[in-house]
């Protein structure tokens, strides 16, 4: 072990505990919480311009939650044990809830508004296509295959009620997951209770700006033409959320630089050489300040639709690497100051091993292939809604004109 | 197979033999340790200490500590003058082989011994998502390694950096203030070979122990107070710059 240190850590300090996966965990979720609470826009606040998105956003969201655990799992030293969360949770431990709080918004939440809300697409594909297709669409129906006019009626009732749970929901995802180390009283860097707060925030904003992303993607590459009242609308939502996000983070600093607590000098020194590439230029340069400003010039500005376009496209990266660049200095930036307050030590990544850089990006990847299958299995855009074969629908299932896009 | 005379003379110092590998197996008992009379913690004598480095070799032996890892080490303070706040601390190796020569010269150097404070309310065994980290009814912060996850929550948890994960086991490892040794009547390892008696075993609940003399009639502090732990490692004669 050739760790290179300055000045004094204790000894069993200088080997950084958690890894890139663990900054990979609240990137993760952040973005689950921030695609669902963009697609409650919709459907419980009534935002009518952002619908196109609205089912994107849902199997987006539900393809990051099912790698959300991942990144954890493989970082444990027994793995194996990991169910014992569940079976004997400590509980005064705020980790032990993890367990509980992702079921939760898996199950109770997202599968089940997912659900819902193709129900009727899938009782339809179960009814027109064949083989295994259809034994795929046929399970997926869970039995229920009625699609009469109060039955859907039941469906959308059910599924509003279920978002407005899941903005909550959303919400503790996530402020949770900030929870997690905001509550450590022995890391300066990270105990504030600001920490859920800020974390909720730029949860949302990472969400909705990789949605957005995703929107452009995705509708470029069907050869369709982009909605851009919907992404207007997006972007001013996300310049929105991103200013509250950057006033949070900037109170917090505020609070840090003039309280000026035993930590603070060692806290800053770091902020100034070790964190300054990550923290002062990628995240807050590039990915606050730069998007920030973008996304207020389209406000301020009469642009032009394809400026605007450009300038979405490019907000939207910076954002989501921002936000990854905040995940990072908060995860490893935590461990890099001695709780001495003496000393820095290094974070070595590794390439190919259990918690390395290859294992980050494969993970990085997983829930995109997620998401193209589960596009493919349930596809979410407008103009692909449910038109049944003439007579292709049995008789008791009529279909009826109450169908939403 | 009749048993005869012989054959039951060959038998008999076999069989001994065989029970006696069967006890090597069995963990001790202590059938006299009662403990809801015992709540342990320790008195560290800083102007006692040496920096030999014998505790934290003596801790190594007898715990099987891996190299570079530390269930205790030593830490040399420098502090020049009035700035207390920005001492110079070293420890290399931990100070498993003790100290080289000071070279700095203007101000003051002590030793530092430290190791888990075994806190009453200790952040660690708060996080730990399935407490698998305890405290013992006697006092003493334990890891239950057969069920640690090594998840490494504690370890960030501890304010004192006296957590580690050991890379045999995968889970997480600290002083145990020797509870193997300390339950059948002894004291613990780095007490134990401490030639200057700096390190005293503490039972805070025993009303003979000396240590109530010693917190009655010295100025003994714990390593920040303010994280509110419940620390019962106590410190005399601590500076004001150590952390």
């Amino acid at each position: 072990m050739n760790i290179p240190v300055e000045g004094f850590m204790y000894p069993n300090e200088v080997e950084l505990q958690w890894s890139i996966l663990i900054v990979l965990y609240p990137f993760i979720t952040g973005l689950v919480a921030g695609a669902f609470i963009l697609a409650s826009l919709e459907r419980v606040f009534r935002v009518e311009a952002v619908k196109p998105t609205y089912r994107l956003a849902l199997l987006t969201a539900l393809s990051f939650l099912l790698v959300a655990p991942l990144p954890l799992q493989l970082h444990l030293g027994h793995p194996e044990r990991s169910l014992e969360m569940y079976l004997t949770p400590h509980r005064s431990s705020a980790m032990a809830m993890f367990g509980f709080v992702y079921l939760w918004y898996l199950m109770a939440v997202l599968l089940l508004e997912i659900w819902l809300d193709f129900r009727l697409d899938i009782v339809i594909k179960s009814q027109t296509t064949t083989r295994v297709t259809r034994l795929i669409y046929r399970a997926l129906t869970l039995g229920s295959d009625n699609i009469s006019e109060r039955s859907l009626h039941i469906d959308e009732r059910l599924g509003y009620f279920i978002t407005v749970i899941g903005i909550p929901s959303a919400f503790l995802l996530h402020g949770y997951v900030g929870f997690i180390f905001g509550s450590i009283k022995a890391n300066p860097w990270w105990s504030s209770p600001l920490m859920p707060i800020v974390f909720i925030f730029s949860a949302m904003v990472s969400g909705i700006a990789a949605v957005m992303l995703l929107y452009m993607v995705t509708t470029r590459l069907r050869g369709r033409d982009i909605d851009i009242r919907c992404l207007d609308k997006i972007a001013q939502y996300l310049f929105y959320i991103f200013m509250i996000d950057f006033s949070l983070e900037m109170l917090d600093l505020l609070q840090r630089v003039y309280e000026a607590d035993e930590s603070f000098r060692s806290l800053d020194f770091m902020v100034h050489t070790r964190l300054w590439t990550s923290q002062v230029i990628i995240q807050i340069l590039i990915g606050t300040v730069t998007p920030i400003t973008l996304l207020g010039l389209t406000q301020i500005l009469k642009l032009t639709e394809a400026a605007r376009k450009r300038i979405y496209a490019l907000a939207g990266c910076l954002t989501v690497i921002g936000i990854f660049a905040m995940r990072w200095n908060v995860v490893i930036g935590g461990q890099l100051f001695s709780k001495s307050f003496l000393g820095y030590t290094t974070y070595k990544m590794a390439f190919a091993t259990r918690e390395g850089l290859l294992t980050a990006i494969a993970l990085l990847i997983l829930p995109f292939i997620i998401l193209s299958v589960l596009v493919k299995l349930l596809p979410p855009w407008p103009d692909a809604g449910p038109v049944p074969a003439p007579g292709a629908i049995e008789p008791r299932n009529q279909l009826t004109p109450v169908l939403r896009g | 197979m009749d048993i005869t005379r012989r054959r039951l003379l060959i038998l008999l110092p076999a069989a001994a033999i065989a029970w006696k590998f069967v006890q090597a197996g069995t963990p001790e008992s202590s059938p006299n340790y009662i403990l809801a009379e015992h709540w342990w913690g320790m008195l560290i004598d800083i102007p006692k200490c040496i920096g030999c480095g014998s505790c934290v070799r003596a801790c190594a032996e007898e715990n099987d500590v891996p190299d570079g890892y530390y269930r205790t080490w030593i830490e040399r303070y420098h502090v020049a003058d009035w700035k207390i706040e920005r001492p110079e601390v070293e420890s290399p190796n931990g100070g498993k082989q003790g100290f080289p020569p000071n070279e700095i010269g203007d101000g003051k150097n002590f030793f530092v011994p430290k190791l888990c404070n075994h806190c009453v309310d200790s952040p660690c065994t708060q996080v730990c998502p399935v407490g698998a980290t305890f405290v013992t009814p006697d006092g003493v912060v334990l890891v239950d390694k057969s069920y640690c996850l090594g998840c490494r929550y504690c370890v960030q948890a501890c304010p004192y950096g006296c957590r580690f994960i050991n890379p045999k086991t995968n889970t997480a490892e600290k002083c145990t203030l020797c509870y193997h040794r300390i339950t059948k009547g002894l004291t613990t390892a780095c007490c134990e070979v401490c030639p200057t008696g700096a390190r005293q075993l503490a039972d805070l609940k025993n009303p003979k122990d000396p240590i109530h003399d010693f917190l009655k009639t010295h100025t003994v502090q714990v390593l920040k107070p303010h994280m509110a732990t419940g620390a019962k490692v106590f410190y005399n004669g601590m500076d004001g710059s150590v952390r």
